[in-house]
């Protein structure tokens, strides 16, 4: 690892000046994909600032059917909250299925979401959720937020405080992870609320996440695993890696979906 | 350079470390605990899996910058006066290593499953759980065998004294 200078920050406003005065700073959550990077000397931020212990930024608050869960908290912590599991069990099956127990003990939903891998779990359960990315400056939608491979509408110095969504009718991820890696080679969140269906999809974007339109478009006619059976997902901007092949991730994200709207429909 | 200052294994400890020092390399160097393995570089193989505030992470992927104000449970701290802790005795009673590289790590693993899993635990679940941990021997069937009875030995009451 290169060499590099540790803050903890005290507040959001404290972390947003050291980034501002250092020369090429990265923000710390959990660390879990950003400690590994910098190791392999794949990374080298001259400054590090630890937002982990800001005041305010973890927890998770249940009003009604608005659920807010705070940037640094833990996918541990999220996955093992009973009424979070009752009133949204996708998030916190989601949540307790992201790398492995040290990883979850470590990892954040901010780091996670702030990063956006093109394979991370958390940004299928914001985008189909139709979350609300609350940060440092603003509050913005799930769909404005997400808008590339490990790129989001974040500015240098904006820090994600919150997630906040409201809770749906029912939804299920399910995802088929790398056995080593234990990322998505594809993974989908399905949400259902009412009559509006929502579908997104990790793992298998050349772009990162995304809506899967077709599989919408049939699951609103008829929200059923059989729904899906004469539905063709395109191959077309999805990824091709040593892992798997676009047409195999299309295939892979059919299955995906049609498990998790079996899961639903019970 | 970076103050540390910590409770390891209930002792309080201060250093200097340079900012970018892993919480395993000041565990070993500064501390000199090298019951703490480095094993893959990669943030995968969990040899390192320590307790930071009484839950297990990979030292290898924290800075010890970061640990700072923490409590940090080591392989080294579990045995008291004399006694192995009861995972410690089965890992032992069931062979539940070979060549004993990653076996502070699966030790401090598994202590936290246990914890976690006050219900008690079935062979599915403890795989499940060491997921993050890698075993270059391939011996995780003893040691599954060794985390399944020393659940049961511990029983749900000396689970919370672990």
């Amino acid at each position: 690892m290169y060499e590099t200078h540790y803050h903890r920050a005290t507040s959001v406003e404290d972390a947003a000046k050291n980034m501002n005065a250092a020369e090429d700073g990265k923000f710390l959550a959990g660390g879990m994909t950003l400690i590994p990077t910098m190791k392999q000397r794949l990374a080298s931020p001259s400054n590090l600032i630890d937002l982990r212990h800001i005041p305010g930024l973890k927890g998770i608050t249940i009003t009604g059917r608005t659920v807010r869960i705070g940037a640094v908290t833990t996918h541990s912590d999220v996955s093992t909250h009973a009424e979070l599991a009752k009133l949204c069990p996708a998030i916190t099956f989601l949540a307790g299925h992201i790398g492995d127990p040290h990883v979850r003990n470590m990892g954040t939903i901010g780091g996670s979401v702030a990063n956006n891998d093109p394979a991370a779990d958390y940004p299928t359960a914001l985008l189909a959720l139709d979350a609300t990315v609350v940060t440092s400056q603003r509050s913005l939608p799930a769909s404005e937020f997400f808008v590339g491979l490990f790129e989001t509408a974040l500015e240098p110095d904006e820090i994600v405080t919150a997630i906040e969504f409201t809770a749906p009718d029912k939804a299920a991820y399910k995802k088929f992870p790398n056995p080593a890696s234990l990322y998505a080679v594809a993974g989908v969140f399905v949400a259902k609320s009412g009559n509006d269906v929502r579908v997104a999809v990790t793992g298998a974007g050349e772009n990162g996440v995304f809506r899967a339109d077709e599989l919408e478009a049939a699951l609103t006619k008829n929200f059923n695993a059989a729904a899906l059976d004469d539905v063709t997902v395109s191959a077309d901007g999805l990824m091709s890696d040593m892992h798997a092949s676009a047409d195999y991730r299309a295939n892979l994200v059919k299955v995906m979906a049609k498990r998790a709207v079996a899961e639903i429909a019970g | 350079m970076a103050k540390v200052e910590l409770v390891v294994n209930g002792r309080a400890v201060k250093g200097e470390a340079e900012d970018r020092t892993l919480l395993v390399h000041f565990l070993r160097e500064n501390l000199g605990l090298t019951g703490t393995h480095v094993g893959c570089d990669t943030s995968q193989c969990g040899a390192c899996v320590v307790h930071v505030d009484g839950r297990a992470v990979k030292s290898c992927t924290m800075l010890a910058a970061q640990a700072y104000g923490s409590e940090v449970t080591t392989i080294e701290g579990l045995a008291l006066n004399g006694e192995l802790h009861p995972v410690q005795v089965a890992f032992r009673e069931h062979h539940g290593l070979q060549c004993g590289f990653c076996t502070p790590g699966m030790v401090m693993s598994s202590v936290d499953m246990i914890r976690r899993h006050p219900e008690g635990l079935d062979e599915a679940t403890v795989r499940a759980e060491l997921e993050g941990n890698i075993c270059r021997c391939t011996g995780y069937h003893n040691i599954v065998q060794a985390v399944l009875d020393a659940s049961d030995k511990m029983g749900k009451g000396a689970v919370k004294a672990a």
